[in-house]
């Protein structure tokens, strides 16, 4: 089975302290930690493990910068077979749609039964680069994927939905699945995985290699823009405990009594 | 007359929230453009309980066929596009929910829709909309606008938008043929399953202490259990928690898991993406302990702790403790 990940490399921002550009339309990058995007771990790991009980060949891709190497380093070390990145200037500013164009281009030419992204991207969550990936190839799709068995030519999968529910469904292949987390438990990456795969080629593709027509990508071929970004308003309601561990601890407790946890 | 659509969502015979309160914010954008409603509703054997819609919509739209009895993105996509391609609405909600991740993407290159996903706020401006959206897990929210002409497409946020008490519009409901043939589609619909859940039922505790990514290991869930414990209260968590398999699913409190309404609940190193608020935001009293003084959480506790959890829960575990003593 040909196995194709979509994957994103994505700033950590859940302990950073953000600041705003001068452009007001995103925070300042340098200085955050950036990773694979959590879903696409589990996308990775979960095309890894189809190979492994099926054979096959995973191709990974990626749309970025010489930085996205890393994310896609980080894929190969994990078990992927190829990786290609896609990068030119006519590509940034791209939103989902936009994304999912370029994507649709280059996948286009590779032989894939099968396409995996994560259900959104921990930065800008779309959830919607899979869907627009699968209707520009004129694939089925599943969004939100949380268990996946072949059967021959078509798939039983998971969706998992609001309140412990799930949805169980049969797609046929080719098709493309958006993974939710938790689907696996991804493989550990060690420093010494990464430098085995240094050397391993990463294709690049651009613009002309895609027969895309410049105002198609980017932000000119995107549906939508962002106009400023800002610290979400506080609500102010929020009583802060200062103090030592100690106190902090005593006054906590305090409230539990007195919110009536503690009889 | 260019109207307001509104996807009403229903599964296993009951009306979502997110129906309501995406009606209700319809109703406030026409009524700024001297527009109409119209709640759109897929199903089968739905037609009485569509009533409920009456109140909400100018129009209630109903396509009934056994093939749309269990939501499935194939048949919708092709019932909405022929509504949308006709019907030229000027804008068409549906929620940003398990159901309209499956549908909206690919309506929109479809029928090539511009679309905004996950939306938090939405106004009318100049014939166009600006959305409101958040980035970066919450932290960062981002003031976002079409390119493009519309019809356009947009998924709200489940649990954001406030359904507004309002008299009754009281609109008809309009049968609608539907447009579905008989043919193979290439994903089909099997069954609901209940996920396996596992630990204590969460939702009957009077105190929750719940723990995120924060713990760090599962090695130091003791730590905190045995400080739930202390105080009478029940081990819960969040999301990412049960990703790791550090606790069983049935400790989750979210969108995906469970609902609660503790008098307390104690938020320990979570930072409060929008699923979890969704499941614990009914809570008496929050009271959230994280390191980041910029984490969401803080947007919906009541009491606050910026600081180190293993330095905070081993001083509350010793407190509590003796409190129990005396």
């Amino acid at each position: 089975m040909n196995i194709i990940v979509c994957v994103k490399r994505v700033p950590e921002t859940a302990e950073a302290d953000l600041v705003i550009d001068k452009t007001g339309r995103d925070v300042i990058k340098s200085g955050l930690v950036f990773d694979l995007n959590e879903w696409d771990s589990y996308a990775i790991e979960e095309a890894i493990r189809l190979k492994e009980k099926k054979e096959g060949h995973v191709t990974v891709i990626s749309m970025g910068g010489e930085e996205a190497n890393e994310s896609l380093r980080k894929c190969l070390a994990m078990g992927a077979d190829d990786a290609v990145r896609l990068t030119d200037p006519a590509f940034e500013g791209a939103d989902g749609y936009a994304t999912a164009k370029v994507l649709a281009e280059s996948i286009g030419k590779l032989p894939f039964d099968l396409i995996l992204t994560g259900t959104q991207a921990e930065d800008d969550g779309y959830g919607q680069v899979g869907g627009a990936l699968a209707e520009l190839l004129g694939i089925p799709h599943a969004t939100v994927v949380n268990q996946i068995e072949v059967e021959g030519k078509k798939l039983k999968v998971h969706r998992e939905l609001e309140g412990g529910l799930e949805e169980i469904l049969e797609i046929d292949l080719p098709a493309l699945l958006t993974i939710q987390t938790g689907i696996n438990e991804p493989r550990y990456v060690s420093i010494m995985g990464i430098r085995k795969v240094a050397k391993k080629e990463i294709k690049v593709l651009g613009a002309k290699d895609l027969t895309l027509v410049a105002n198609e990508t980017g932000l000119s071929g995107s549906d939508t823009r962002i106009e400023k970004i800002s610290f979400p308003p506080t609500t102010g309601a929020v009583k802060m405990i200062e103090g030592n561990p100690e106190e902090v601890a005593l006054n906590v407790l305090n409230i539990l009594k007195n919110k009536g946890g503690l009889a | 007359m260019k109207e307001i659509l509104v996807l009403a969502e229903h599964r296993q015979g009951q009306w979502r929230d997110i129906t309501f309160e995406m009606l209700s914010k319809a109703r406030q954008l026409a009524e700024s453009f001297g527009s109409e409603v119209h709640a759109v509703v897929l199903g089968k054997g739905v037609a009485n309980s569509t009533d409920a819609l009456r109140p909400m919509a100018h129009r209630v739209l109903l396509v009934e066929d056994e093939r749309l009895e269990a939501f499935n993105s194939e048949t919708y996509q092709t019932v909405l596009a022929q509504l949308i391609t006709e019907r030229k609405p000027l804008l068409t909600l549906i929620g940003h929910s398990t159901l309209g991740m499956d549908l909206a993407p690919n309506l929109a290159v479809q029928l090539k829709m511009p679309l905004a996903t996950d939306c938090i706020g939405i106004d009318g401006k100049d014939g166009s909309f600006v959305l409101t959206r958040q980035i970066y897990g919450g932290k960062i929210n981002s003031t976002v606008l079409f390119n493009k002409p519309g019809p356009y497409l947009v998924t709200l946020r489940a649990g954001t938008f406030p359904v507004l008490q309002r008299d009754s519009l009281q609109g008809d409901i309009i049968p609608l043929a539907s447009p579905l043939t008989d043919g193979n589609l290439p994903k089909r619909f099997l069954a609901y399953v209940e996920a396996a859940l596992g630990g204590v039922d969460i939702t009957q505790a009077d105190i929750l202490v719940s723990v995120g990514r924060g713990i760090k290991g599962p090695e130091n869930l003791p730590l905190v259990k045995e400080f739930a414990e202390a105080i009478g209260g029940t081990l819960s968590c969040s999301r990412p928690v049960v990703d790791k398999k550090w606790l069983p699913k049935g400790c989750q409190v979210g969108t995906s898991g469970k609902t609660v309404k503790p008098k307390i609940y104690l938020a320990v190193g979570i930072s409060g993406a929008f699923q979890h608020i969704a499941g614990m935001k009914g809570a008496g009293t929050v009271i959230a302990i994280n390191k980041d003084p910029k984490a969401p959480i803080f947007g919906v506790a009541h009491y606050g702790i910026v600081g180190d959890l293993f330095k905070i829960i081993p001083a509350l575990k010793e407190k509590a403790k003796g409190l129990k003593q005396r």
